[in-house]
């Protein structure tokens, strides 16, 4: 895939990495602000998709980044599912907030939501972008 | 309540494009159309956090479509041409099941409690004890991740299925020529 023109590249190396922290502000936020690990995990991909198509890649790293994303977004996946088990054997419920609350409003409260956020973040976010370039490389495995 | 309405209008008129347009880029722009206007929807509601999930989500699925879109063929080709026996039928069958489905809603409909009433017990439930049981100043991460948290697990699989249905369907290896 061809990248696009100097004025597009320029402006999205300034801006790429704005919606990078943005998304990441709103995983890490989501037990505090609206947002979460879906809206956050979403922008995420976003910052690469935009990345992707300002400055093209080849064929072969396509393929090769769309193997990587998936594993990704199996890791997020087992992240989530892991922090469920945790619940199971440490209390005997699945899924129970066994993580010490801690003080209300702060950035480190809320038990496990913010490593729920984090997990489903990982996941949404490597999902998306491996839909997206198995959709973007579809005309080449026409072509050849 | 009558900003709702406008934006419902707008939206019932930007489908109907969607659909006839001959041009599929200018369908996907009046199906990004029908998209923010349910975020700005939600806005009026007062729901941020949907709000955000929709404009994020909108922005991404118009930039995949138009990516997609501008690789292939522009012009829908099916529209215009005459249709055969069986797409007729097709269609009065569609049309039947859509009344029929119509009339149960609107059954349905007259049951359920007013808009924001009062008999909503369960989000009254939540609202109480969300802060001091789950801790989250977000209620909304506290029901979907901590009350209901399964639920969002049954979403994560949905989306893990539809990832692995789109890498299956489009890959290159295993493929005959």
């Amino acid at each position: 895939m061809k990248g696009m023109s100097l004025i597009v590249k320029s402006i999205t190396n300034i801006a790429v990495g704005f919606i990078f922290i943005y998304g990441i502000y709103i995983v890490l936020h989501g037990h505090l602000t609206p947002g979460g690990g879906f809206a956050g995990g979403v922008i995420i991909a976003g910052a690469f998709i935009l990345k992707f198509l300002a400055f093209g890649s080849a064929i072969k790293a396509e393929r090769q980044s769309s193997t990587i994303t998936s594993t990704f977004e199996s890791i997020g996946g087992l992240l989530f599912i892991g922090i469920a088990l945790m619940g199971l054997v440490i209390t005997g419920t699945f899924f129970l907030n066994f993580l010490p609350k801690g003080i209300q409003l702060h950035l480190l409260s809320a038990g496990i939501i913010p490593f729920c956020n984090i997990a489903i973040g990982i996941k949404v976010c490597a999902g998306l972008f491996a839909i997206f370039l198995a959709l973007a490389a579809v005309k080449y495995s026409m072509e050849d | 309540m009558i900003e709702l309405y406008l934006f419902l209008i707008f939206m019932l008129i930007a489908a109907i494009i969607a659909t006839e347009i001959k041009d599929l880029l200018a369908a996907v722009i009046s199906l990004g159309a029908v998209g923010f206007s349910v975020a700005i929807m939600f806005i009026f509601v007062q729901a941020p956090d949907l709000a955000i999930v929709q404009i994020v989500v909108e922005v991404l699925t118009v930039v995949v479509f138009v990516a997609v879109i501008l690789r292939t063929t522009h012009i829908d080709e099916t529209i215009g041409k005459k249709l055969s026996g069986a797409q007729i039928l097709s269609i009065f069958l569609y049309a039947v099941f859509a009344m029929l489905f119509l009339i149960v809603v609107l059954r349905a409909l007259q049951e359920m409690p007013a808009f924001g009433d009062a008999t909503m017990k369960v989000a009254a439930e939540y609202i109480k004890i969300g802060l001091p049981q789950a801790g989250g100043a977000n209620l909304v991460a506290d029901v979907i991740l901590d009350f209901r948290a399964l639920d969002t697990l049954g979403e994560a699989t949905v989306l893990f299925t539809s990832v692995i249905g789109v890498v299956a369907l489009m890959r290159k290896s295993g493929r005959k020529r």
